[in-house]
């Protein structure tokens, strides 16, 4: 079981999602993160202030697979998220070491296997 | 009584002795338009926080910024040409140059009112600009900004003018007797048909018809419209160019409509999702308002409120069908502008009331020519704003790109048109410099 945390660009996310669903990953968390990678930064103007932003937004995509399931879910991130411009992001691979499923108390890898609602 | 003649008498409905009284400024007629032109300058703005609201956020300020465009760039071309162009004696299709840099524009009053011709001028020139702000409705979210600015001038002249003279401003419409109150011709019709033209040019938003393009603040949106429909009580009171009968009918009737329109787009959300929504009451206030803008100061308030009921229907249909379709028209201008003006301008053509309004009946009262002369401006108004606006945007394409790129379209257009975000956190922004002129920037811890 892994973790599986991906950093990506913003105006990426939808692509990312239907990169995933095609990948058959389900059971995803994202949040909006800031975040600095390197990128150019970018300079606003607001009346007579000029100020160079140091963050950039980004969002945080936190995955929970099985082990057979960490490359396609790494495939799938580098898919929907690639622009090829510096900033497109990072993909995080972490060894998981429990997982509960808090309805039915099931625990590891069947908690992060998904179940079909019927 | 013939339709010519009638369309100038509710103009001077309080003269006396027409001959003398036609020469002076009445000091109650000037006052309300002055107040009506501040009211009807506070709708673009108000346009702006509607339009806004119903964007993403990473495009707030950019939206709000076309509206914000038509204040900076129509009263300029609407002073130095459009005025003229509009009001001026001409031909039947556009007005003189007698007018141009309002040469002759001072505190006489302006023929056929009791107002100077300075705020008649004033009162004119929040139409030309509120009229160019709708039709950037069409072309949100992707449209370069320095493009929008020259088509927003040209448009300025090439369509509203025009077509503010042929209903207003004594052109081919006005000689045959058509009626317009307050601009369904030139406001809503113009506005509604260019944009979508507009949107046929200018080509939809990358990601359209893919991804889900939410509103992103419906209270915006609201307060929008809301703060639109106030500035309406001066739009349409004040195209009656006095404190008279017409101005009065059509102040009662900006608020009876609109409340029409609302209840029956309440009903229509309720039989189509079971749910009464935000975002479609926001769009019922701007269709009931545009509908009575043609009508307003012509038909009985008891009418306004059937017109206000009935011209939900032919809008909802539209803004239930357009989306579906490859044209991204983006804020649905032609629902809410162009097919509620056109409603507007055609019923009014089957309920005007000469009891009412002094000036002409429509088919229902008598006269079918009535009916027959609306119909036409129904027609000619739209073609001819589609037309135009299509052939003007194609010429300014050729020149600069319209559309920004697709990355920067993925990043915003706050940020890649103007260098500004609507909801800056300010988190990890690096002062380079001040306006108190410190060069020497703060060192801020950076991840």
């Amino acid at each position: 079981m892994k973790l599986v945390t991906a950093i990506v660009r913003p105006e990426k996310v939808n692509d990312v999602l239907e990169a995933l669903y095609r990948a058959e990953v389900r059971g995803i968390s994202m949040s909006r993160v800031q975040g600095h990678g390197g990128e150019l930064d970018r300079v606003e103007t607001y009346r007579g202030t000029t100020v160079k932003m140091g963050l950039s937004e980004k969002v945080r995509f936190e995955v929970a697979v099985s082990d057979d399931f960490v490359q396609r879910t790494i495939d799938a991130f580098c898919a929907g998220a690639r622009t090829g411009e510096v900033g497109d992001g990072k993909i995080f691979v972490s060894p998981l070491e429990q997982a509960i499923r808090i309805r039915s108390g099931e625990t590891d890898e069947g908690a992060v296997t998904p179940v079909s609602e019927s | 009584m013939s339709a010519i003649a009638s369309t100038i008498a509710p103009l001077a409905p309080l003269a006396p002795a027409a001959a003398l009284a036609a020469r002076t400024v009445s000091a109650g007629d000037t006052a309300w338009m002055l107040a009506a032109t501040a009211l009807v300058l506070l709708m673009t703005p108000a346009l702006g926080l509607f339009y806004a609201g119903l964007v993403r956020a990473k495009n707030t300020l950019n939206t709000f910024m076309m509206s914000i465009a038509a204040l900076a760039v129509a009263s300029v071309t609407w002073a130095l040409v459009g005025y003229s162009l509009a009001f001026d004696k001409g031909d039947g299709f556009v007005g003189g140059l007698g007018h141009v840099l309002l040469r002759g524009v001072g505190f006489a009053p302006r023929a056929g009112t009791h107002i100077p011709q300075l705020v008649f001028f004033a009162f004119q020139a929040t139409f030309c600009i509120v009229t160019v702000a709708l039709v950037s409705g069409a072309v949100v979210e992707r449209m370069r900004f320095v493009p929008l600015l020259v088509f927003s001038a040209l448009w300025s002249l090439l369509v509203y003018a025009v077509l503010a003279h042929w209903t207003f401003g004594g052109g081919w419409l006005h000689e045959h007797g058509t009626l317009d109150f307050a601009g369904g011709v030139p406001v809503e019709m113009g506005s509604g048909f260019s944009a979508l033209a507009a949107a046929l040019v200018v080509g939809a938003r990358k990601d359209y018809g893919r991804q889900a393009l939410l509103p992103h603040n419906g209270v915006y949106v609201l307060l929008g419209a809301g703060l639109l429909w106030f500035g309406w009580f001066g739009f349409n009171g004040g195209s009656g160019f006095s404190v008279g009968r017409n101005s009065e009918l059509a102040f009662a009737n900006t608020l009876l409509a609109p409340s029409c329109t609302l209840l029956v787009w309440f009903l229509l959300d309720l039989l189509r999702e079971r749910r009464v929504t935000a975002i479609g009451a926001a769009t019922a206030i701007i269709v009931g308002c545009v509908g009575i803008t043609p009508a307003g100061g012509y038909v009985s308030p008891a009418w306004a409120m059937a017109l206000g009921a009935l011209a939900a229907l032919p809008s909802y249909a539209i803004i239930l069908w357009r989306p579906r379709t490859r044209v991204d028209e983006t804020l649905d201008v032609l629902a809410a502008h162009g097919a509620a003006g056109l409603f507007g301008i055609v019923f009014l053509g089957l309920v005007a009331q000469a009891s009412w309004n002094g000036t002409a009946n429509g088919l229902l009262y008598g006269s079918l020519h009535q009916l027959a002369w609306q119909a036409v401006a129904a027609l000619a108004a739209p073609a001819y704003a589609f037309a135009a606006t299509f052939l003007l945007l194609r010429a300014i394409a050729r020149f600069a790109p319209l559309r920004a790129s697709e990355h920067e379209q993925a990043l915003g257009m706050d940020v890649a048109q103007h260098g500004e975000e609507a909801y800056a956190s300010g988190e990890g922004a690096i002062l380079l410099s001040t306006e108190s002129g410190h060069e020497a920037p703060v060192a801020v811890a950076q991840p």
